[in-house]
């Protein structure tokens, strides 16, 4: 059977997602940011709330995830995603709201929105891309770096003297008692993509039937911060960044 | 037992060369072009070799740019 006779509209398994739009990304070859942004794009489509799904952009390199996913979507100053979700969410409650934030906006300077909008118990999804690295800049240190890793602010490796620890957000988040659903992914490999897309999906039911906050954090590659080929960003990630974020369900309700 | 064999269309003007299908393919089947490059001067995936293909959608699934379908038939 040749190539020809398979590629037929009845044998296909997998599609670009309807709710991804026609625009080339500006993400780096090999940037976590796409597959988690298809991700999003399937559950929504799924859950058939592509008319009521409200997303909130960040700052960061997702500022642009307006331009990629074919839902309605609000700009938010840096770091204000989660407060501007919470009038989105509040305001008309039945949207389902979600905000889409790296490491940079949901852990630096939106840490108090995050964690308080948490702690209300805000009916939204967090979605949280943590690279261990501010991207867009330039490759940065962040809070969430890892001792030891090399950015071009710490270029000979974070100090725990010179520029603390690594913060675990969602960990602290699984604390507070508005959260209902915290957990963490990666989309290294096929397998890792399934788990995240189910994880996803139950965030943004919990959102739905109004459990309360849900984070799901992604711990994703920066192979351009992270001067490495996106194969090797991989690898380094499963090896090191997963050793200080483990993956798996810190808390589900 | 039943065979089943796979194929995969790649969007090469949306690839970005980032080799991760190729990495995730567990039967060889991708690669990227050596020589060829798209409108964006990337190396484009393409299929090498097209009969190992079972239609795993492994590509598919860690592709960041969605630029993989995958099609599947079960041979009997």
């Amino acid at each position: 059977m040749s190539a020809q006779d398979i590629i037929k509209e009845e044998n296909k398994v997998y599609a670009r997602p309807e709710l991804l739009t026609d625009a080339i990304t500006h993400y780096c070859p090999g940037c976590s940011h796409g597959v988690v942004h298809k991700l999003v794009a399937e559950v929504v489509a799924d859950l058939g709330i592509e008319n009521r799904t409200v997303g909130v952009a960040p700052v960061g390199c997702a500022v642009f995830a307006y331009n990629y996913i074919d839902v309605d979507w609000v700009e938010a100053a840096h770091g204000r995603a989660p407060a501007v979700a919470t009038a989105l969410s509040r305001l008309n409650p039945g949207n389902v709201v979600f905000t889409y934030q790296g490491d940079g906006d949901l852990a630096a300077i939106g840490t108090a929105e995050t964690i308080h909008a948490a702690n209300r118990g805000e009916n939204i999804v967090i979605i949280f891309i943590n690279n261990a690295i501010y991207g867009m800049t330039g490759g940065q240190m962040a809070p969430t770096t890892l001792l030891g890793q090399k950015t071009a602010t710490t270029p000979y490796g974070r100090t725990a003297e010179l520029n603390g620890y690594p913060i675990k957000i969602s960990d602290l988040l699984a604390q507070l008692d508005g959260t209902c659903y915290v957990t963490r992914q990666a989309v290294h490999t096929p397998a890792a993509v399934r788990k995240a897309k189910s994880a996803i999906r139950k965030a943004f039911e919990n959102a739905m039937a109004k459990k309360g906050t849900s984070i799901v954090e992604v711990v994703s590659t920066c192979n351009s911060g992270w001067k490495m080929s996106p194969e090797k960003a991989n690898e380094w990630m499963a090896q090191y960044l997963t050793e200080k974020y483990p993956l798996g369900d810190l808390k589900n309700l | 037992m039943a065979k089943v064999k796979g194929a995969v269309t790649i969007d090469d003007a949306r690839c970005k060369g980032c080799d991760l299908c190729v990495v995730a393919c567990p039967t060889d089947v991708l690669g990227l072009h050596p020589n060829e490059v798209n409108d964006r001067g990337y190396h484009f995936a393409y299929v090498v070799n097209p009969d190992a293909c079972i239609g795993c959608a492994s590509c598919a699934l860690v592709c960041p740019d969605a630029c993989i379908e995958v099609y599947r038939v079960v041979e009997k």
